[in-house]
């Protein structure tokens, strides 16, 4: 049976860290980097456990500030 | 299956319009502006239509929206998009003309326009961004504040006896015979989102095809304005906000028509 398979990249830069994609994620596979913040003092989000993303695209229509892009695969 | 296989270009399922530049913008975190910003860049990149949109910026938090999509802007002074919008489409009847407009800017000092425009059934759309605050200059009480709700010039609440009733416009607006549509939205979930870009998408259309007016409420938060983090603003605004601005389509004359 083929599996869809997912995996999303987020602009560091641009992220603010406002975690409403953590939020819409179905899986809880985003979260907030770990005392780490980016060049405008935001932490930003990291896809952690990429291995079970389905490449929904849930997190990514829910960004206001468009950081996240979104592949999937058959596999 | 290794990430780097999945990441490349023609797996691309979704990501940033490509109408929206790589501008910064400068909203707080989770600010429902990005979000209209983004959906309105979709619509018109679906449509078509980037080369023939004129947008109206308001005064407001949305001041520098002609830095963030790359269509004709107008900035318009306070309150005043409506009646530049009007101009505009007047005299370029074949453009989609919009504007976007916070709750104080169009609620407040520019209520005055927003419903002569709507009266008058000019050709345009109006997006409205309801965060029931004054955002950019530090969350004073707008017309739109709910009653009880806390801001910098009510701080023990919105006193109905003191201040008077919250202002919905867009229910005033269903009773202007100038309007053709007129819906209220919001964009705090994957399915509102979805919605919410399928009613501006209707507006747009009747603006282009010389119907009109159109109004698009989209029930918004501010999360530095209410003093709380975004995904709370969510929340609140869902226990909140849309008991008294109540969501859906209030009026679609195209409808009506089409069932007659
Ligand atoms: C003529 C005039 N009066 C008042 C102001 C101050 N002012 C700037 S933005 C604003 C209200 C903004 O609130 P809103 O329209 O709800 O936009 P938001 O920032 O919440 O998106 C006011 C009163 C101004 N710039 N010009
Ligand atoms: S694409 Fe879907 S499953 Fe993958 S991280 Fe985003 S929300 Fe989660
Ligand atoms: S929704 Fe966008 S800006 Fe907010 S935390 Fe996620 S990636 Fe960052
Ligand atoms: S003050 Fe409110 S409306 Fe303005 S950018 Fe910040 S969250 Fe958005
Ligand atoms: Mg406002």
């Amino acid at each position: 049976m083929s599996k869809i398979r997912g995996a999303v990249t987020v602009d560091t830069e641009r992220c603010k860290g406002c975690s409403l994609c953590i939020e819409a994620c179905p899986l809880n596979l985003l979260s907030l980097a770990d005392k780490r913040v980016n060049h405008k003092g935001y932490p930003y989000v990291e896809q952690k456990n990429w291995e079970s993303c389905t490449g929904c695209t849930s997190c990514a229509i829910v960004c206001p500030d468009g950081c996240i892009s979104v592949y999937r695969v058959k596999e | 299956m290794t990430k780097e296989e999945i990441i490349r270009p023609e797996n691309l399922v979704c990501a940033k319009p490509t109408l929206m530049n790589d501008a910064p913008m400068h909203y707080c975190p989770g600010c429902s502006h990005g979000m209209v910003h983004k959906i309105i860049a979709e619509v018109i990149e679906e449509m078509q239509m980037e080369e023939k949109t004129v947008g109206v910026c308001p005064v407001g938090c949305a001041v520098f929206a002609y830095r963030y999509l790359d269509i004709d802007w107008q900035e318009a002074a306070h309150g005043r998009a409506p009646a530049v919008a009007t101009a505009l489409k007047r005299l370029w009847p074949d453009r989609l003309v919009f504007t976007y407009q916070g709750d104080g800017d169009l609620a407040c000092i520019g209520a005055c326009e927003t419903i002569h425009a709507l009266n008058r059934g000019e050709k345009i759309t109006v997006i409205f961004i309801n965060n029931a605050i004054y955002g950019m200059t530090g969350g004073q009480m707008a017309p739109t504040t709910l009653v009880g709700m806390k801001t910098a010039t009510c701080p023990y609440g919105r006193d109905v006896n003191l201040h008077g009733y919250p202002l919905n416009m867009t229910d005033l607006a269903v009773n202007l015979e100038g309007t053709a549509y007129v819906t209220r939205q919001s964009v705090h979930t994957v399915a509102a989102i979805r919605k919410a870009k399928r009613a501006i998408r209707k507006a747009f259309e009747n603006s282009i095809n010389g119907i009109g007016s159109n109004m698009v409420e989209i029930v918004s938060t501010c999360s530095a304005g209410w003093k709380t983090s975004p995904v709370k603003a969510n929340k609140w605004m869902e226990e909140n906000m849309f008991k008294y601005y109540r969501l859906g389509d209030l009026k679609d004359t195209q409808e009506i028509r089409s069932k007659e």
